[in-house]
């Protein structure tokens, strides 16, 4: 990059450059303050209770001074990656439809419609999950309010987004590769397989990654269709828990030492996140093949 | 259609050219007759009416804009990817009609190759750019892939350069190189016809030298039409020169006819002050 002196700028660039690198700042330090506020609240609990406790007491009874966060973990873990492994093949389905196969028109309102879809909030999902698929899943094996009900909610939810982030990356394929591709007298299927998919990888994985961390963040769909139990779940139609929805759920009532439990379990999501991120740069596919 | 008329009188549209056509229209490779271009309500290209002879090189030039590379995707009908784009007239290579909406498009670009202007492989390795259109088309034995592809990056004149890195990005290769290797991949299935859409302009002198040479050798075996803007280079390697014209937006054929006379007796004045002015 060119340090601002070596442009020798105008005034006014240079007042647009204080404002952006201020903004930077700002945003920085409000994020800092968030995890300084974080811990400093959870401390109680990791002096009281100890962090090896969180993970391994008798269970998640705060009033009765047992706090562990793993079945909770579990149902976080468990209804993410459920969530991400139905919604990422459906994504990559929707965004090669809307980019190779649709008609110009019908690909256009495609995307409009999915766009749509991304602008309903999760309330509406959960909602629809509770009065429609809750049921479902209870005729066919009750209780109903369960981890397959989470999963199948927090896919639709995130579908709509994570199709519109992959559409995006495999739009952005040079067309000189298309063309090249079209004039060998290739197969649109062994284009889209053989150079468009490689070609777009880590766009796509970026995008899969993105639908991880809004699934780990959802609470309010996975509130109203996981049933709520504290419990490590055996089945996909067993009743689970997630951090975020436990968070919600007690954080009216709780104080002392639960209270500050609950935000440990805030510094937990915000672990893994990071996890996620970190990991995430580190086995991300390069654009190029083999350089 | 006006597409059986052509066939059938194979000789009435010749007088549509402004000068005669390079030889025996019978003869012909590939043939044009009438052929217009819309992208949408635009027309690109009007009224081109071309033949070119089985196994030599035909040169296409013309100024920017003027409907050149139009012309070349309408021969492999890669105007069909393109949205709105029209094509309507006569359109011939040996005797399939390539104006047909029936035609087996993926047959017809394995018969006719392209090299387009800026050098595009594949983000793969290079055996893979090469592998995968042979492997498309039913070559599936490793032997005979590795003989294929051996042979014509030897033709390209790229073997030495790559024979250790064959399984490397072929990204990692120079501007060069790396048209070769698009040449290669479009040489590897073996087509009678060869698209080359200003081959050589994003080349260095030396890297355009050596193109230059393989499509020279390449003359008899293939039939080969080449857009190009050095009228040099155009003097220099084709048997039969098109010159191109854009009036108000829409590309159209000035005239053609052998390189000889295209340039030292031009018919037409356009034709005339674009050779002086280039001389000049
Ligand atoms: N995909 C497209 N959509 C709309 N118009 C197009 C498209 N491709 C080309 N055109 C138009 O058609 C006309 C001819 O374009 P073409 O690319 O065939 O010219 P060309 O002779 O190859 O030019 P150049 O020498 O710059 O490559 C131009 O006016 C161009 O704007
Ligand atoms: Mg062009």
């Amino acid at each position: 990059m060119f340090s601002i002196n070596t442009l020798s700028p105008s005034r006014s660039d240079y007042l647009l450059a204080t404002v952006l690198r201020l903004c930077a700042v700002l945003s920085g330090v409000v994020l800092l303050l968030v995890v300084v506020f974080l811990v400093q609240e959870a401390f109680p609990a990791l002096r009281h209770v100890g962090l090896v406790r969180l993970f391994t007491d008798d269970s998640w009874h705060p009033t009765e001074g047992l706090y562990n966060l793993l079945p909770m973990l579990w149902g976080t873990m468990l209804v993410t990656i459920g969530a991400v492994s139905l919604a990422a093949p459906l994504a990559i389905l929707s965004a090669m439809f809307c980019q190779f196969y649709a008609p110009v028109s019908l690909a256009r309102w495609y995307r409009r419609l999915i766009e749509l879809l991304a602008g309903i909030p999760s309330v509406v999902y959960g909602f629809w999950g509770l009065v429609v698929l809750v049921p479902m899943i209870g005729n066919l094996h009750p209780p109903g309010p369960s981890l397959l009900a989470g999963m199948v909610v927090l896919a639709i939810m995130i579908l709509p987004t994570i199709a519109l982030l992959m559409e995006a990356s495999l739009a952005a394929v040079p067309q000189e590769y298309l063309h090249g591709a079209l004039a060998l007298g290739l197969r649109r299927w062994t284009m889209i397989r053989n150079i468009v998919l490689p070609a777009a990888r880590s766009g796509l994985f970026a995008s899969a990654v993105l639908g991880v961390g809004r699934a780990l963040g959802e609470t309010m769909a996975v509130l109203m269709v996981c049933g709520n139990v504290v419990q490590i779940p055996h089945s996909v139609f067993a009743p689970v828990r997630t951090l975020t929805a436990n968070i919600a759920l007690e954080i009216a009532y709780a104080f002392g030492t639960h209270r500050s439990a609950l935000f440990a379990s805030g510094i937990l999501l915000l672990l893994i996140v990071l996890g996620i991120v970190v990991v995430a740069d580190a086995v991300k596919p390069r654009w190029t093949y083999g350089e | 259609m006006k597409v059986g008329l052509v066939q059938e009188e194979g000789r009435t549209w010749s007088s549509y050219t402004t000068s005669s056509l390079p030889s025996d229209t019978r003869d012909a490779h590939i043939c044009a007759a009438q052929l217009n271009v819309w992208y949408g309500d635009k027309l690109a290209l009007h009224d081109v009416t071309l033949a070119v002879d089985r196994g030599t090189i035909a040169a296409v030039v013309g100024p920017s804009g003027c409907g050149k590379t139009s012309f070349l995707m309408c021969i492999n009908r890669l105007t069909d990817m393109i949205p709105r784009c029209r094509v309507s007239g006569a359109l011939h290579l040996d005797h399939l009609n390539l104006m047909s909406p029936t035609i087996d498009v993926l047959a017809l670009r394995r018969r006719v190759g392209m090299v387009f202007q800026k050098p595009n492989p594949f983000p793969l390795s290079v055996w893979d750019n090469l592998a995968l259109p042979l492997k498309e088309h039913g070559v599936r034995k490793r032997d005979e892939l590795r003989q294929r592809i051996e042979t014509v990056l030897r033709e390209v004149g790229l073997w030495n350069d790559v024979k250790d890195r064959l399984g490397h990005s072929a990204l990692a290769l120079s501007g060069g190189q790396q048209q070769r290797v698009c040449l290669a991949r479009a040489l590897v299935l073996s087509p009678e016809v060869l698209l080359l859409d200003e081959p050589c302009s994003s080349l260095d002198p030396l890297s355009s030298g050596m193109i230059e040479d393989l499509i020279v050798s390449l003359r008899g075996r293939l039939t080969i039409v080449i857009v190009t803007h050095h009228l040099a280079q155009a003097r220099r390697i084709a048997d039969s020169v098109a010159v191109f014209w854009a009036q108000a937006g829409a590309g159209w054929l000035v005239e053609s006819g052998p390189t000889q006379q295209i340039f030292d007796s031009p018919q037409h004045p356009i034709t005339a002050a674009y050779i002086q002015g280039h001389r000049g």
